[in-house]
């Protein structure tokens, strides 16, 4: 089974066995306007929650994408470097940005569920 | 009563000419914000703690003829010289058709920076001829808009080469025979970023493992061709990275520096047709490899495509820069030297790749030619091949050798006690020459230039180095090569752009103020064109006199005890301002303060600024009301407490409003041991009125090109001096060549010339002059006037985000048009684009506070043209409130589909849910004067996916269409 979390930073983040993929929000989508660029961390990088792993940035806003959990980089999503457009168009599916191993599953415990996200936003 | 003498001589007359409204539509004015009288006014808006009690100790003001008869007087104590120092500074001629149709041109020089792409395509264009001259010439992928110069551009590739180089070394190599002033700036920037800089031997002592970046000079300070490909390979072999400073006229002739695997070339491009002023303005490039393009510093302009698919130029890429970035930005540079890249990438459409490469051989074969004939006179040149400059070893006898070189008017390089160095330009002729032997008592009768010549050994380039690649291919610079066609095309270009010369630019935070053409003329004069920065100091004495003048009529202004006029933008003000801060603090032992607080609303340039300077940023809450949030100042302060290097903050706020607070937030900051930087980008507000020196502060800098009348060229140049109170008076600025521009206690220099861009300070002076103590201060008065005016009027249509005591704004006023996306889908960028149809320039967008407009009409503008852009604004209103109601589809309206160019509008069916004439005439007022912009509204995101930035062949255009 998937779990969905999200964070305050307006990231996604979905498990399934150990790996979990990430991407950025509608909303944070929104916010940006048209991405233009996408920086992604390294596969085989060890990264440690709350660490800033990659940028996305449209011709207004860079923002710096926070891992939400603590892991080691397995995939990264390069369609999105030559594409930055993907990240407006499907946010929160096909515009993934990384997969990870996660080494402390725990973290996740910490992370918003759907309706504290919504309700975040208000 | 028939007048007196002294009423008909009208001391006055020109502050009348500066100010734009007249007696009569003040009392109008006045009546409109519900004042009594002008005192009355400024009384509700000034705070009484900081206000002054008593004028400005200024003499009274003069009209044009008596100022410049006064600042001829001043120029005539400079001493023309032809000088042949070389270091980065050059003999050029101006091409007439430029100097008058671009640098005396107030369509090219009172724009602004091209962040409205629509009305800027003009100089957008001129600009990106520039990035693709340097591109070419450099023989690298990607150049920027210009940096503040070659010192400073050195420095900034530095700190590029740190951030994207691979190597994990501290240091920096620097090779000794750079030119003096750049090891010196870069020795100030490297500092509080914790680089140690080697400066050696790039063959004896380059260790490449223990560098991330080494800097060489290509051809070096003495003339020397260095081959610099084999410690380019052992430097790249340890992963460091490799920076050329080069010369663009050498550049014609020699192999380009990525050509021999340079990863990033700078320099000045003054020598193309921008005179040498005492050492600036003038621009300096940067050019780089592909891979490193998010990491350049500065603006960059780059292809687009409109709405329409159009090609259209705009700045790229601009979250690089600090006012997106903020503390994490590439750079604090903002303004830049727009202007002059505009004429350097000017003057090689003039020339031509064919033209330029013959000055460059004229150059170089004059300097061949006086070498050849001093070995007739016993002495030798110290190196075979050189470009255009002779090093000249004189054992003991350098003076005597410069003595000798004076007397015959020439100004040659002191480079020790034993040598001497001379370097040819566009300038030289056969006459230096023989004046050059003469002065070298190369005592041959026979001697002779053309006997010489036609004997000779020809060239003395090194032959592995000659250039073979083509460069300036690009039709655009060879389209325009007769007098005729470049007339034309500078008109078409300016034709393209809204200056000042066509409509007020209400631009907030940037005081588009009148820049007079009596303050102009001054800087065209030789005897302030022609003097190269290192000439001996009697030849100087009209600058001296000039810097002094104005040094202590900026103190009286702001009440400082010091003034530095190094800087040469804001930026490098706040820069040099934080530098005096750490150097106070660390001289009394205080190593540790190293937090700057920076209240959110503060400018990028900033917090950009502080990163630099080695402090660490500690964000500070506004309240409700944009001001300071006080509680959170005291609790950041005592929590930082040993900490607590500084505060930098801005006033009036960037939100244009007296801040009632000033005083008790200096106080806490200096209770905490923190010194206040107060940016004084809004002294326009405050000039005779309040002293930033008195009321708590204890550094600023000023723009003079934003109070002080410095145009804005497009985007530079400025000037931004800096002035301090007394303890912080031995950490100013100076200078290594120049021991009297600043105190030998001081921080070193942050510009590549001991007064930076001294060629323009004769615009602030004449200014200040005019004016008068009172005429200063009626400026302001008026300029805090006119905003609150324009607040009374617009408040019933938009909200007025914030204000201060008495419900007063500053100097500028920011509308809040946030609330109009949800009620009509209507965004800022719309009311911005919209305006250009009305034939306006849109006021600052998003900043300081996102969504939002800020306008700022200065003391300039008069009545009618205020009331007229009032009126625009409040038309665009009532379109808005059409869109709401649903008359107009949300998205086929003429705010979302502005600004309508005459290609737009020119269809045969026009299939609009509005009229033509609402989208082209939307008030009466128009048919009489109107502007068409070039482009439609340009789509920003196409251009950063798709990233151009040297000109496109014209197939490049096509697909870029489509
Ligand atoms: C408030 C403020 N601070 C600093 C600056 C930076 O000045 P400059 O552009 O001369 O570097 C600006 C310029 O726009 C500004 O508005």
């Amino acid at each position: 089974m998937t779990i969905r979390k999200f964070t305050e930073d307006h990231e996604w983040i979905d498990v399934v066995d150990g790996v979990g993929t990430v991407g950025i929000t509608n909303h944070a989508q929104e916010q940006l306007g048209d991405v233009v660029f996408v920086e992604l961390p390294e596969v085989g990088a060890t990264i440690a929650k709350g660490a800033s792993v990659g940028v996305v940035e449209s011709v207004k806003a860079a923002s710096d994408i926070y891992t939400p959990v603590s892991g080691e980089v397995v995939a990264v999503n390069e369609a999105l470097v030559e594409d930055p457009a993907q990240v407006n168009a499907d946010p929160e599916a096909g515009a993934w940005f990384y997969r990870i191993r996660l080494s402390k599953p725990d973290e996740l415990d910490g992370l918003l569920a759907a309706e504290a996200y919504q309700a975040l936003l208000g | 009563m028939s007048p007196t003498l002294s009423d008909l001589e009208a001391p006055d007359a020109f502050q009348a000419r500066h100010i734009g409204p007249d007696a009569q539509d003040r009392q109008h004015m006045l009546r409109a914000v519900g004042a009594a009288s002008m005192d009355q006014l400024i009384t509700e808006t000034v705070p009484a703690g900081i206000r002054l009690g008593h004028g400005l100790a200024l003499p009274e003001g003069c009209d044009e003829a008596a100022m410049l008869d006064r600042m001829r007087a001043i120029a005539d104590r400079n001493r023309v010289v032809t000088s042949m120092i070389g270091m980065g500074y050059y003999g050029t001629h101006t091409p007439p058709v430029i100097l008058r149709n671009v640098l005396e041109n107030p369509g090219w020089y009172t724009a602004y920076t091209p962040y409205q792409p629509e009305i800027s395509q003009g100089r957008l264009e001129a600009l990106l001829t520039f990035q693709t001259m340097v591109a070419d010439l450099t023989g690298l992928e990607i150049a920027n808009a210009s940096l503040l110069d070659e010192a400073t551009a050195a420095a900034e590739a530095m700190t590029l080469a740190r951030r994207v180089g691979r190597s994990k070394a501290e240091a920096f190599f620097v090779d000794a025979n750079c030119h003096p002033q750049t090891i010196a700036v870069l020795r100030t920037r490297a500092e509080p970023l914790g680089i140690p800089v080697i400066v050696g031997d790039p063959v004896r002592d380059l260790d490449p493992a223990a560098v991330f970046a080494a800097l060489f000079q290509y051809p070096g300070t003495d003339g020397a061709i260095p081959d610099l490909a084999a410690p380019i390979d052992r430097l790249h072999g340890d992963r460091a990275l490799a920076i050329v400073a080069t010369d663009l006229l050498a550049l014609t002739v020699l192999k380009a520096p990525g050509e021999f695997g340079a990863d990033i070339a700078v320099g000045s491009a003054q020598r193309f047709g921008v005179p040498m002023g005492y050492g600036g303005p003038h621009a300096a490039f940067i050019a780089t490899r592909d891979a490193f393009r998010r990491s350049l510093p500065g603006r960059l302009v780059g292809l687009s495509v409109d709405r329409d698919g159009r090609p259209a130029l705009r700045l790229a890429l601009q979250t690089r820069e600090q006012h997106i970035r903020r503390d994490k930005a590439t750079s604090n540079i903002c303004t830049a030297q727009v202007l002059l890249a505009v004429i350097a990438g000017l003057y090689a459409c003039w020339h031509g790749p064919d033209g330029l490469t013959r000055i460059a051989r004229r150059s170089h074969r004059l300097a061949s030619l006086f070498a050849d004939g001093l070995r007739h006179g016993g002495a030798t040149p110290r190196h075979g091949t050189f470009f255009d400059t002779v090093t000249i070893p004189c054992p003991g006898t350098a003076d005597h050798r410069v003595a000798r070189a004076l007397a015959e008017g020439i100004n040659i390089r002191r480079v020790d006690a034993d040598a001497v160095a001379v370097s040819f330009d566009e300038t030289s002729t056969r006459g230096t020459v023989e004046a050059l032997w003469r002065a070298f008592e190369v005592d041959r009768p026979t001697l002779s230039v053309d006997r010489l010549d036609a004997e000779a050994a020809g060239d003395r380039l090194p032959d592995g180095l000659v250039r073979r690649s083509p460069f300036l291919t690009h039709p655009t610079f060879s389209n325009y090569r007769s007098e005729t066609e470049m007339l034309r095309y500078l008109r078409r270009l300016a034709d393209k752009d809204i200056a000042l010369d066509r409509a007020m630019i209400p631009l907030g935070s940037c005081t588009m103020k009148l820049n007079a053409a009596a303050e102009m003329l001054p800087i065209s004069w030789p005897a302030f064109a022609r003097i190269h920065p290192f000439a001996p100091a009697e030849q100087a004495q009209g600058y001296k006199d000039l810097v002094d003048r104005l040094s202590r009529a900026l103190e009286e202004i702001t009440g400082y005890d010091a003034v530095s006029l190094q800087p040469n933008a804001g930026s490098q003000g706040e820069y040099a301002g934080l530098l005096a801060i750490r150097a106070y603090h660390r001289s009394r032992g205080d190593l540790d303060r190293t937090v700057c607080l920076i209240p959110e609303s503060a400018h990028g340039t900033n917090p950009a600024s502080a990163v630099m300077a080695g402090f660490r940023v500690v964000v500070v809450a506004c309240d409700a009301d944009g001001n300071v949030d006080v509680d959170d100042l005291k609790a950041k302060a005592a929590e930082h407490g040993a900490h607590l290097g500084a505060l930098m903050v801005t006033y009036p706020s960037t939100h244009g409003v007296f801040e009632a607070a000033i005083g008790e937030i200096c106080g806490i900051v200096h209770d905490h041991g923190g010194q206040v930087y107060v940016d004084g980008a809004n002294l326009n507000a405050l000039v005779g009125l309040a002293k930033p020196g008195k009321f708590g502060a204890d550094v600023s800098h000023l723009n003079l090109h934003k109070t002080f009348c410095i145009p804005h060229g497009g985007g530079g140049p400025g000037v931004g001096p800096i002035g301090v109170r007394a303890h912080l008076a031995p950490f100013l600025p100076n200078h290594p060549l120049r021991s009297d521009a600043g105190p030998a206690s001081g921080i070193g220099p942050v510009s590549a010339a001991p007064y930076g861009s001294a060629g323009i300070l004769p615009i602030s002076w004449a200014y200040i002059e005019m004016m008068g103590a009172e005429g200063l201060r009626r400026a302001s008065e008026q300029a805090i006037l006119s905003a609150n005016y324009i607040a009374a009027r617009l408040r019933p249509h938009y909200p007025v985000l914030y204000a201060g005591q008495n419900d007063r704004v500053a100097h500028e006023v920011i509308l809040d048009t946030r609330p109009l996306k949800a009620e009509a889908g209507i965004s800022v960028d719309d009311i911005a684009k919209r305006l250009i149809d009305y034939g306006f320039h849109a006021p600052t967008m998003s900043f300081p506070v996102p969504g939002t407009l800020m306008i700022e009409p200065t003391e300039s503008e008069g009545l009618a043209e205020i009331d007229r852009f009032c009126e625009a604004m409040i038309a665009i209103r009532q379109e808005i409130a059409r869109v709401a109601q649903g008359h107009w589809p949300a998205d086929d309206n003429p705010l979302v589909n502005a600004p309508h160019t005459a290609d737009d509008l020119l269809v045969d069916r026009w299939a609009h849910a509005y009229e033509r004439s609402v989208a082209a005439y939307p008030v009466p007022g128009l048919k009489d004067r109107k502007y068409w912009p070039p482009v439609a509204r340009v789509d920003q995101a196409y251009g950063d996916r798709h990233l151009v930035c040297s000109c496109p062949s014209i197939d490049g255009y096509r697909e870029a269409a489509e």
